[in-house]
């Protein structure tokens, strides 16, 4: 934190901030969850404070996922519609999945019957196609490891969280993969699928995540995890011999 | 509250219910009370109980009612048939339905409208007990409720009344003073912006004693936020603490 006066700064490292907490004046630039007005930075929602160099960002305890163009997300279908589906996605938005995206042809409406693709309620791994203030966001599945969910388990958490769950350059979902041995596949819109060979990896995964959700922003975590992952692992080994015997 | 008090404030500058003329009611503040609702907040304001749900930005429904350019605050005001002595017709009276209105534009100046165009933010206050200044403590949770839900904020809003009993401008009038006193003056007020989103009048107040009673009203609104702030962080650092152990 610079000394120099006339750029002062209101708050110390990870303070808890409440939307309308004044931040920093002077030549600082507003980052995530802030806002500027009459040269200073105030916060807009609550959260935790630090700087990047003189960027004032806040990150969020509670927010709403936002679709970027580019998102993997995972949602729900909400309507079989005319030539395609609607989806909720946890956004403000509900999003749009094409007929002719899906089916990879031109898509005729007397010879195809849309709800023996999807049907109402079934989950969906996407990318969000596009997106912008004007239009609703335009989901695709034409590429690998897109497309409707048949296995696994489904949590959520809050959007904020998930680059946590990834960790720095994914080293904590490599990590939980590794050890329980399952295939995550995470939802930038707070949304986690997890597939495993039995229930009992599946479980653990969930509690992993679950426990990194709730302790995000306390340091020594990745530390705290692997401990928990190598304690659990035996167990479930365990349990998933038992189960094979009965 | 049944016996009209004979005087609303005594010689010593003392009110019916023991308070100085700039003392508040005591207050109670607390964040994330319903589990389906995606932010919300319960307040005891003296007598008054209250709770405030807020949903969303989420798709309007109906639609037409979504603003191409902007999102679109809704505001539910109802008081609950308990709420009062006398038995309220469930059905939104013509007061409620004007403190809905009222409520929703003390609010919209704390929102970042034009920032998520064509959804909706709803918010559902219920008063569950009233007891004078509902409006104002009404204010107060729902903007908590918001916070919580996760929208951006300018500010935190408050509010908190001012008023005229027997000849004295005090603070945060309850339900006797009122109905007995000279007049009334709600203010709904953002501490950090140093803006005032609410301003009404009910009854009749000289010029200089209209000025007294805002800056009173706008004093104790700076106390409810610090209680406002109070309560939001409080949500939040149970969960810092479990996960530091």
């Amino acid at each position: 934190m610079d000394g120099e006066d006339f750029m002062p700064i209101f708050f110390e490292k990870k303070q808890l901030v409440t939307p309308g907490d004044l931040l920093a004046e002077g030549e600082y630039l507003p980052g995530e969850n802030t806002y500027v007005e009459q040269n200073k930075i105030y916060a807009s929602r609550i959260g935790l404070v630090d700087t990047d160099n003189k960027k004032v960002n806040v990150v969020a305890l509670r927010a709403f996922y936002v679709p970027k163009m580019g998102d993997i997300v995972i949602g729900a279908v909400l309507e079989v519609g005319f030539n395609g589906w609607t989806i909720d996605i946890k956004a403000p938005y509900t999003a749009l999945l094409r007929a002719s995206d899906v089916l990879s042809r031109p898509f005729k409406p007397q010879n195809d019957e849309l709800s023996t693709v999807l049907n109402a309620g079934d989950l969906i791994v996407a990318k969000i196609a596009s997106y912008d203030r004007a239009h609703d966001p335009q989901l695709t599945v034409g590429e690998p490891g897109l497309g409707k969910i048949t296995r696994g388990q489904i949590l959520h958490v809050t959007p904020t969280k998930i680059p946590r769950v990834i960790g720095r350059k994914g080293s904590m979902i490599s990590m939980i993969k590794q050890e329980t041995g399952c295939q995550i596949i995470l939802g930038l819109n707070g949304v986690i699928l997890v597939t495993g060979k039995t229930l009992e990896e599946e479980e653990l995964a969930i509690e992993v995540i679950k426990k990194i959700e709730q302790e995000s922003h306390t340091s020594g975590l990745t530390d705290r995890i692997t401990q928990l992952l190598k304690e659990r692992k035996g167990k479930v080994e365990e349990k998933v011999e038992e189960n094979k015997n009965e | 509250m049944n016996e009209k008090p004979e005087k609303l404030i005594d010689k010593k500058g003392i009110r019916s219910d023991g308070r100085k003329a700039d003392e508040l009611r005591p207050l109670k503040l607390q964040v994330g009370v319903l589990s389906n609702a995606d932010g919300s907040a319960y307040i005891e304001h003296g007598k008054n109980k209250i709770l405030a749900a807020a949903y969303g930005p989420r798709e309007m429904h109906p639609k037409h009612l979504a603003q191409p350019d902007r999102m679109v605050l809704r505001c539910r005001y109802h008081m609950a048939p308990f709420s009062v002595q006398e038995r309220k017709s469930p059905a939104p009276s013509r007061r409620e339905v004007e403190l809905s209105k009222v409520i929703k534009e003390s609010l919209e100046p704390a929102l970042f409208l034009e920032l998520y165009p064509r959804t909706g933010v709803d918010v559902f206050v219920e008063v569950l007990q009233a007891d004078g200044g509902t409006r104002c403590a009404s204010i107060t949770a729902a903007a908590l409720a918001i916070a919580d839900a996760g929208v951006p904020m300018r500010d935190l809003v408050v509010g908190c009344a001012a008023g005229k009993i027997d000849d004295t401008v005090v603070l945060d009038l309850y339900d006797a003073e009122d109905k007995l006193g000279a007049a009334d003056v709600p203010v709904a007020y953002m501490p950090a912006l140093n803006a005032i989103t609410l301003l009404q009048m009910d009854g009749i107040l000289a010029p200089d004693e209209f000025e007294k009673a805002i800056n009173m009203a706008i004093d104790g609104c700076k106390k409810i936020y610090e209680m406002q702030k109070e309560a939001l962080k409080t949500k939040y650092m149970v969960v810092k603490e479990t996960g530091e152990e």
